[in-house]
């Protein structure tokens, strides 16, 4: 494989009457050049993500009054209620982001093998879109309305005989707020995932089945690991988005669960804590942090599974 | 269909992913069961909030002062980012796909920070760093907004560009004399048709439901004016919220119809979200070898 | 379909960044200019800008009274010139500022741009350094007193003393006239009797069981001003001090045990909807959020907790439009002003001056909810940043 530019070039000129034969450039030349492809890109992600993130970071050492360096901000950061927000807050990420996962992957295929060009292809992509950015104040009052003390659903429920508030469900804890979570991961998962099912060859079943393979031996060996790349991917898509969802959890809870960027809001946006932004700014920080270790546990997983593949 | 896969080896078959035909496993059942579960899971919440604001409150809603004015610019800054964020990302994703493999690690630790990253942060780190003329014009927002959807639209479009053999693709386009824009545009982009109508779909979704920083950058969004117009009456505030919901998914139809019906111009055989372009048996065919 | 036209951006017209895959040289180049062309793009689609300062004479910016502008009429005049005032923070139902806004607006002909009525003190902060020198910034504040300090400390505030300074208690201003605070009210209990049948009178009375799932507040204590004044007024209640917040906390944890507290962020929605019957929140957001929305409901302060709190208003000292600024603060502290407040429940700083002159508008200010007797204490600064501190560390606690 040539390190050329050009992905039209054919590997061997020969059979491409068109292309002039091209010369060789030396390799490390030729990597550069390779790599100024993606320069746009580097570029926008430098400006307008790596300046706001590298002013983030800055600010979470310095002091808010006087600039100067001082590690106090983070020292807060890093402990009490602050530690367990961080720790409660990879709690919900992971509740869900690898449940909705699942679900999402389900309800995605369910999706996708129905009939083609059928109308619920085209409301089940557009309502996901909708309903993957939907949060927030509306969000919550959505779920009081069903699920609260006297929400409709919850009447439903007392009615047939079985009142959730006293089974254990309470909408206002860690669980309920994860229920919540759920109505915007899901369609999120959904519509990452959906471009995944191309990758499966409708032959390949067939194919599978000629050969007397069930569906679970299918999916073992053949679904599975077409697709964890891209699921894996898309689970952690939906880490992030739930690690730093505020507005939701906020409305609901009013800061009885200690989550991080709720704490980060009270910080940055608050009308209590005067003069301490920098300690939000420190809390951000941090989160980046624990995506950074996240992305490591990522990428062995990734690699650990590749080897499935072969 | 028919004609193509008794006439080719199942090879080529898969070149048009579908529907697995005549299945004897139990799909269907299972399938309508989730279907079932997630529109109850869904759709309930909705027939709450709605039964509580009651219909008469949207018609308040919509007639309120700032309705047009907030909505258009939410539009105009959904068409931008979504042109700049395509424009960035399909290129550049298909690139790396290509040509820098190894590089795929970095690029999802990269479009992964946007989103692990609080937009209340976020929005304190841009205000610092922006220029002034261009904190004094709502386009900042389009230009944030692009790097808000980057984990989005990279991760649609990797996983449909998992999903082709995109090395022969390209390869076998190159055999048949097609220049790389050809290739790009007659032979990638139809076969990334699901991923970009995804990414497009959460693009538009995201700038017509973002609210935090907008809202700190002191513009009237739509989803801020949503918020802002009126507090004092539930039902109306709830009916605003769902009327936001409603005219972004009426919005976002239109793309996807739109778009579906653009695969008809263009030749291909399918008129759905999920198609390839098929060239018609005179012409060859250059998706697989 | 040209490369162009699919992927271009708008006006921009130069994202070739795909056209030269061939010649990498070319390609980089055009990257460059790609970038270039995005950000004269982005300028091209900007506003004028930064017309920042004044419009009118310089020394709108640094009047400190009434007298740098040779009275009134100069200072309308310079005002108009200007046109716009630009508040934050400010939502209509707020302590009447919906008609404040509305009857400042007709009477001088000024153009009112309310923008992130929902935002917070530190938001206004926020506003003022990072849009500093743009038109859009904030032109005056209203946000906690904390706040005021704090952002007197950062140096953003330009002092002025309006016509009826000295009507101001002098604990309730700046030493150097920088803030001054506007209105307040109580700490106070709102129900809707439909649904609560037993009327609560305190603090105490709401761990009756019968109130099950019925009592909220509005927001949480590390953010919203209002959710952590009645944290501290129920420590008042419970045996704490202004320099004891503690006994509030633990006041809600046993109102979470009990069965009563519900977590969410109480509103009028919250309220209609039946969910949080019971509000505890300001005198005066209770009567103009919810008592507006819901028929009947009924506000008490508590018999054992008495707790009140004034916000502060300010002038930016980079205010785009200063003279509207001052013209603004003269209004809010005429006798207009202070009465429109009233007329919103909440008690105008200048109260007992207008009761002593007449000048007070007596039937508003007999539907105020009655004030409990004895005097008023603020807490210092140091107390509630410790109180504060204590919260944002305690208050998790509370529900597990």
């Amino acid at each position: 494989m040539t390190a050329q530019a050009a992905p039209a070039a054919a590997p061997g000129s020969g059979t491409d009457p068109g292309a002039a034969p091209r010369r060789r450039r030396p390799a490390r030349l030729r990597r550069i050049v390779a790599l100024a492809g993606i320069l746009p890109f580097a570029i926008y992600v430098l400006l307008g993500l790596g300046a706001p993130a590298a002013a983030i970071a800055v600010g979470a050492f310095q002091n808010p009054d006087t600039g100067a360096f001082t590690m106090n901000n983070v020292k807060i950061a890093t402990s009490g209620i602050y530690l367990h927000g961080f720790l409660i807050t990879t709690e919900l990420s992971l509740i869900t982001s690898i449940v909705p996962g699942i679900f999402g992957f389900l309800i995605g295929y369910a999706i996708y093998t129905a009939r083609r060009g059928s109308i619920l292809r085209r409301i089940s992509v557009t309502a996901g879109g909708v309903f993957a950015n939907f949060g927030g104040v509306p969000l919550a009052f959505l779920f009081i309305a069903t699920l609260g003390t006297t929400g409709i659903a919850t009447k439903w429920l007392t009615d047939i005989g079985f009142n959730p508030y006293e089974h254990g469900f309470n909408l206002y804890d860690l669980g309920g707020v994860a229920l919540v979570y759920m109505y915007f991961q899901i369609p999120l998962m959904v519509l990452v995932i959906l471009p995944a099912f191309e990758g499966l060859r409708p032959a390949w079943r067939e194919a599978a089945a000629n050969m007397g393979a069930r569906t679970w031996h299918y999916w073992r060996h053949i679904g599975w690991p077409v697709l964890m790349p891209s699921v894996l991917g898309c689970v952690l898509l939906l880490f992030g988005s739930a690690f730093s969802a505020y507005a939701t959890a906020e409305a609901l809870t009013s800061g009885t669960i200690p989550l991080t960027a709720i704490q980060i809001g009270s910080f940055l946006n608050g009308n209590v804590l005067a003069g301490q932004q920098n300690v939000g700014k420190a809390l951000g920080l941090g989160m980046i942090l624990i995506i950074a270790v996240l992305m490591v546990f990522y990428s062995l997983l990734q690699r650990r599974a590749a080897r499935w593949l072969r | 269909m028919a004609a193509i896969i008794s006439d080719e080896l199942a090879e080529e078959a898969a070149a048009t992913p579908g529907p697995p035909p005549r299945r004897r496993w139990s799909f269907p059942v299972w399938r309508w069961v989730i279907l079932v579960v997630a529109g109850i899971y869904f759709l309930i919440p909705l027939y709450a909030a709605l039964r509580f604001a009651g219909i008469s409150s949207f018609g308040q809603v919509v007639k309120q002062t700032g309705f047009s004015d907030a909505l258009t610019l939410s539009i105009k800054l959904a068409i931008m980012t979504t042109v700049l964020t395509l424009a960035l990302m399909v290129p550049t994703t298909i690139y790396v796909h290509l040509r820098l493999p190894r590089l795929r690690r970095v690029m999802e630790s990269v479009t992964i920070l946007p989103i692990i990253i609080p937009p209340v942060v976020l929005i304190v780190g841009v205000l610092e760093v922006s220029p002034s003329y261009l904190k004094s014009t709502p386009y900042l927002l389009g230009l944030i907004y692009v790097v808000l959807a980057m984990p989005f639209a990279y991760r649609s479009l990797d996983a449909g560009l998992r999903a082709l053999d995109l090395r022969t693709l390209v390869d076998a386009a190159a055999s048949l004399g097609a220049g790389w824009r050809s290739t790009l545009l007659r032979v990638i982009v139809p076969n990334l048709r699901t991923a970009l109508l995804s990414a497009t779909v959460l693009t538009v979704a995201l700038v017509l439901g973002e609210f935090t920083m907008a809202s700190l950058d002191l513009y009237q969004t739509f989803p801020v004016w949503i918020v802002a117009f009126d507090q004092t009456s539930g039902p109306v505030s709830t009916a605003a919220s769902l009327l936001a919901l409603f005219v972004t998914w009426l919005f976002l139809m239109l793309i996807v119809t739109v778009g579906s019906r653009r695969a008809r111009r263009t030749g291909g055989g399918q008129v759905d979200l999920i198609s390839v372009t098929r060239q018609d048996t005179s012409r060859p065919r250059i998706e697989e070898s | 379909m040209h490369a162009s036209r699919l992927l271009g951006s708008p006006g921009s017209g130069a994202f070739h960044g795909t056209e030269g895959k061939h010649v990498p040289t070319r390609r980089s180049l055009v990257a460059v200019i790609s970038v270039i062309g995005m950000a004269v793009f982005a300028a091209g689609c900007s506003s004028s800008s930064s017309s920042s300062g004044t419009t009118t004479s310089t020394n709108a910016a640094t009047a400190t009274s009434l007298a740098a502008f040779g009275g009134m009429n100069g200072l309308v005049a310079a005002c108009k010139k200007e046109g716009t005032l630009n508040v934050i923070t400010l939502p209509a139902n707020w302590a009447n500022y919906g008609t404040i806004m509305k009857d400042f607006s007709s009477k001088y002909g000024i153009h009112i741009n309310d923008a992130n009525p929902d935002g917070s003190s530190q938001d206004e902060i926020n506003a003022m350094v990072q849009l500093k020198g743009q038109s859009r910034a904030p032109d005056v504040l209203d946000m906690g007193t904390a706040f005021a300090i704090k952002a007197d400390q950062m140096g953003l505030l330009a002092p002025y003393k309006v016509v009826t300074y000295a009507a101001i208690p002098a604990n309730s201003k700046a030493s150097d006239a920088s803030w001054y605070d506007d209105y307040g009210g109580y700490v106070a209990i709102g129900y809707d009797p439909s649904k609560v049948k037993v009327a609560p009178t305190s603090f105490k009375s709401l761990l009756n069981p019968i109130y099950k799932n019925q009592v909220a507040i509005n927001g949480n204590p590390t953010q919203a001003s209002a959710a952590f004044s009645a944290v501290y007024a129920s420590a008042l209640a419970n045996g704490g001090s202004l320099s004891n917040i503690e006994p509030g906390i633990l006041y809600f944890k046993k109102l979470h045990q009990v069965g009563n507290f519900v977590p969410v962020t109480a509103g009028p929605t919250t309220v209609q909807s039946g969910q949080t019957p019971i509000v505890i929140w300001w005198d005066y957001l209770l009567a103009s959020e919810i008592q507006s929305a819901v028929p009947g409901f009924k506000i008490v302060i508590p018999t054992d907790g008495h707790y009140a709190a004034y916000y502060s208003q300010a002038i930016s000292k980079t205010a785009p439009n200063p003279a509207c600024a001052r013209l603004w603060e003269e209004y809010l502290y005429s006798t207009t002003g202070q009465n429109l407040w009233l007329l919103g429940k909440a008690r105008p700083i200048e109260l007992s001056t207008m009761i002593a002159n007449g000048t007070v508008n007596k039937t508003a200010n007999a539907a105020l909810p009655a004030a409990p007797a004895g005097g008023l204490n603020f807490p210092t600064q140091a107390q509630e940043s410790a109180a504060e501190a204590k919260v944002a560390q305690q208050w998790s606690s509370v529900i597990g």
